[in-house]
């Protein structure tokens, strides 16, 4: 992007003052694209998430607002908009207040470094991956703040769950990060999709059995950090009514739902890069190179293409914690903790000293067939996996033989 | 500076009302916690909040007036307060019902067993946050509710006995519809079992929680799936024989501590899950054996009951359900007591529940299976 705009600038010769203010214009556009991205990403997958929810519980979903109820989230977002602003008497006003925004800038400020497709990214900065985990954590904050601030007991109880939850689980995800970028040895988000190829076993999930542990252990711990079930005791509606979105109502609700939902590309879109090869097409090995070549409106064409496959990549797996989402019941408190510090933290650092290990490995031609034969068992087992999951899930809707009498997508 | 900080501020116990409105105590009961942390270190039921005067109702309405009453003591399993109901006051006037309506209200109440047990352990998924398996069980109630529509009009306040007899014979073709739905069911169960009853999460979840001793089941008079969860072999349909259980074949399901122990909340839902098996296993018994006749003995609307006093009991799905009645020899009842499973099973709270945490609760009133009308009546 930045190129782009140096590439544009260049030829109109502006003086440094009417210079900066070029550039904040081109920064707040980025802004603005980036946050009706995330906006429109949210409320589609409000939709779709519902849709998809009722589909596996045998009901309808919405259907009622546009074709297929395409357009329930923005009756819904005008209906909270419209709502009146309920501030109970007793909460800690300013602190109230502010909670929301918090949230809602912590999750979407991560949209800055994540990439879209070859050479999409709002800021290309170098330790990407980094500043992600690091602006990620201001949502802690954000529910820490709205649980305290409340003065209710149970919201309470759901922002310190929160915290306890998303610090601890800082530490698994930010050490199978590292075991990525052990391999990749660059910390930008580009170059670490760089790094990787567009066939599967040139994946970093499967670039050798340690990453391929971290890739599961990164894929539950992000789950916890994003609240999602099975992990999502903060505001688990049956214990603690509604966690700390308790006394929220209107507008500052639909803040914490919107991050919510965008938290969900932000852990896909993440997965996506550091582990499922990014934007990288099957069967082309440099792709920039492919592009600097071909003129026109092929270099557009690629860029496309390079766009559709991350976004199918990433797409899939917002789809997967959908589907776990409404399958599996929710973990206690105190098991979530021992899932973490016994079993993932010490996982997590023999993964990444493991992955450590291969980069000092000899990387001679004569061991590239031990390389390749391990990746590709790897794959296989990784398909495998996938393929016996839905086999599975097949069988167990077919078993009742029930002929379920909605049409789904009418 | 630290020290002194620490001096100051302490630590003390908060006290939180679960209830009356919160989404896991299904109704309005209200449970007062005492928390340290998150884990509860009293708990004060504080039953009331449901409280309609059902018994009273029975002193100053005819006996035929008060059969829609009884669904409404407990309203999940309406069946069993109508037979306990028509049972007492048929002793009073010491009629005999027809075979033929024996047998329609033993379909009717083990229609109504499956159905309640649907809903117990749908919603015990839903309160540990999986919500699929709650909706899956919702499916498959709303076939047993369109069964239940052709056999008696209603859905869910069934209104179904009459004294000697029930409401109204099968319409032609029902027998069959409810055979299909037993075979319908038996596929449903292990789809059941297979998205829930074996997650390792959902197991984890439940055993070893709020385990509860033969003594103490006993002590405290539970009834039903909790006593039997405790490995205590007790069924009112067997030991105390009723209507015509005598005639069917089936298995008093105890709890055997799969992966757990006997007496914990896993334990509750399992004997739920095979209760289900067998009330299907009596409704194809029941149905292949339909005798013809009468479905109901001639009998004045509004009988006059000869003076005395009789206690009788069913097997509801929450425990013994009994009916306590007094005549005075007039239309009306004298005085009603109605003892319910519900009320022992919230009365044992306050003994197992100190030490568990706010989730683990959640755990165990679901495995429980309190609905809060028939605590309070």
């Amino acid at each position: 992007m930045h190129e782009l705009f140096n590439n544009l600038v260049s030829n109109w010769h502006l003086n440094p003052v009417l210079m900066s203010v070029v550039t904040l214009l081109w920064i707040l556009m980025i802004a603005a694209l980036v946050l009706a991205f995330m906006a429109t990403f949210a409320g589609v997958t409000s939709w779709i998430e519902r849709r998809i929810a009722g589909r596996m519980m045998s009901r309808v979903g919405p259907n009622r607002v546009g074709p297929g109820g395409s357009l329930q989230w923005i009756a819904d977002g005008l209906k909270c908009f419209l709502k009146e602003d309920v501030i109970p008497g007793a909460v800690d006003k300013p602190l109230f207040r502010f909670a929301p925004y918090l949230v809602f800038t912590g999750c979407f400020a991560a949209f800055a470094a994540l990439p879209f497709g070859y050479g999409l990214v709002a800021s290309n900065i170098d330790i990407g991956i980094f500043y992600i985990s690091a602006i990620t954590t201001f949502v802690v904050l954000g529910v820490l703040m709205a649980g305290w601030s409340s003065n209710n007991k149970w919201s309470l109880l759901g922002g310190i769950r929160s915290a306890a939850q998303i610090i601890s689980y800082e530490i698994p995800t930010g050490l199978s990060i590292l075991t990525i970028v052990v391999l990749a040895g660059t910390l930008n988000m580009q170059e670490i999709i760089q790094q990787q190829g567009g066939w599967p076993w040139h994946w970093f999930i499967f670039n050798n059995p340690f990453s391929f542990v971290a890739f599961f252990i990164f894929f539950s711990s992000i789950l916890a950090e994003g609240n999602r079930t099975p992990f999502d005791l903060p505001e688990a509606e049956s214990e603690l009514v509604a966690g700390y979105l308790t006394e929220y109502s209107g507008m500052r609700f639909v803040f914490f739902f919107f991050a919510e939902w965008a938290n969900l590309w932000v852990m896909s879109a993440i997965i996506t890069t550091l582990f499922l090869g990014g934007w990288q097409i099957p069967g082309i090995n440099d792709l920039g190179a492919l592009i600097s070549q071909s003129a026109g409106a092929g270099k557009y064409l690629w860029i496309l293409a390079s766009i559709a496959v991350f976004f199918t990549k990433t797409l899939f797996f917002v789809f997967v914690v959908i589907w776990v989402r409404w399958t599996l019941p929710r973990l206690r408190v105190d098991q979530l903790m021992v899932m973490c510090w016994k079993y993932f933290v010490p996982i997590g650092f023999i993964c990444l000293l493991g992955s450590a290990l291969f980069t000092i490995l000899p990387q001679s031609s004569a061991w590239n067939w031990f390389y390749l034969s391990m990746r590709l068992v790897l794959t296989a087992l990784g398909f495998g996996i996938a393929i016996a999951l839905i086999w599975r899930s097949i069988y167990n809707i077919r078993a009742l033989d029930d002929k379920i009498y909605i049409k789904v997508w009418e | 500076m630290t020290k002194l900080m620490i001096e100051t501020l302490g630590t003390e116990s908060t006290v939180v009302n679960m209830g009356p409105q919160h989404p896991s105590t299904h109704g309005v009961i209200s449970l007062r916690l005492q928390l340290k942390g998150e884990v509860i270190e009293a708990i004060d039921p504080n039953v009331g909040y449901l409280h309609r005067s059902i018994e009273k109702i029975s002193e100053l309405t005819q006996y035929t007036g008060f059969i829609p009453y009884t669904d409404r003591v407990d309203y999940l399993s309406a069946m069993f307060g109508n037979q306990a109901w028509c049972m007492a006051v048929e002793k009073l006037l010491g009629i005999q019902v027809p075979r033929r309506a024996e047998y329609l209200r033993v379909i009717a109440c083990e229609l109504n067993r499956i159905i309640n047990h649907l809903i117990a352990c749908g919603t015990m998924a839903m309160d540990l946050g999986a919500f699929t398996p709650f909706l899956h069980g919702i499916r498959e109630r709303e076939k047993v509710n369109d069964i239940m529509e052709k056999i008696c009009g209603a859905r869910l306040n069934y209104n179904y006995m009459r004294f000697g007899g029930v409401s109204r014979d099968f319409i032609r073709g029902l027998d069959k519809e409810i055979l299909a739905f037993v075979d319908r069911f038996k596929k449903f169960l292990p789809e059941f079992n297979r998205l829930i009853t074996g997650n390792e999460i959902f197991e984890k979840r439940l055993i070893h929680i709020g385990v509860i001793s033969p003594e103490l089941a006993i002590a405290y008079g539970l009834g039903g799936p909790n006593l039997r969860a405790s490995g205590i072999d007790f069924d009112l349909r067997r030991d105390f024989p009723y209507s015509v259980y005598p005639e069917f074949k089936f298995r008093v399901v105890t709890g055997e501590g799969y992966r757990g122990e006997v007496g914990d909340s896993f334990a509750r839902y399992m004997v739920r899950i095979e209760e289900m098996e067998e009330s299907a296993k009596i409704i194809r018994q029941a149905i292949e054996g339909l005798p013809e006749g009468d479905y109901q003995t001639k009998l004045l609307r509004n009988p006059v009951v000869p003076a005395g006093e009789v206690y009788s009991h069913v097997e509801s799905t929450r425990g013994e359900m009994g009916f306590y009645v007094v005549s005075n020899g007039t239309d009306t009842a004298y005085r009603t007591k109605i003892r319910t499973g519900s009320f022992t099973a919230m009365s044992i709270l306050p003994k197992i529940v100190p030490g568990l945490m706010v989730a683990d609760l959640v755990a165990l009133f679901g495995s429980l299976d309190v609905v809060a009308p028939e605590v309070d009546r």
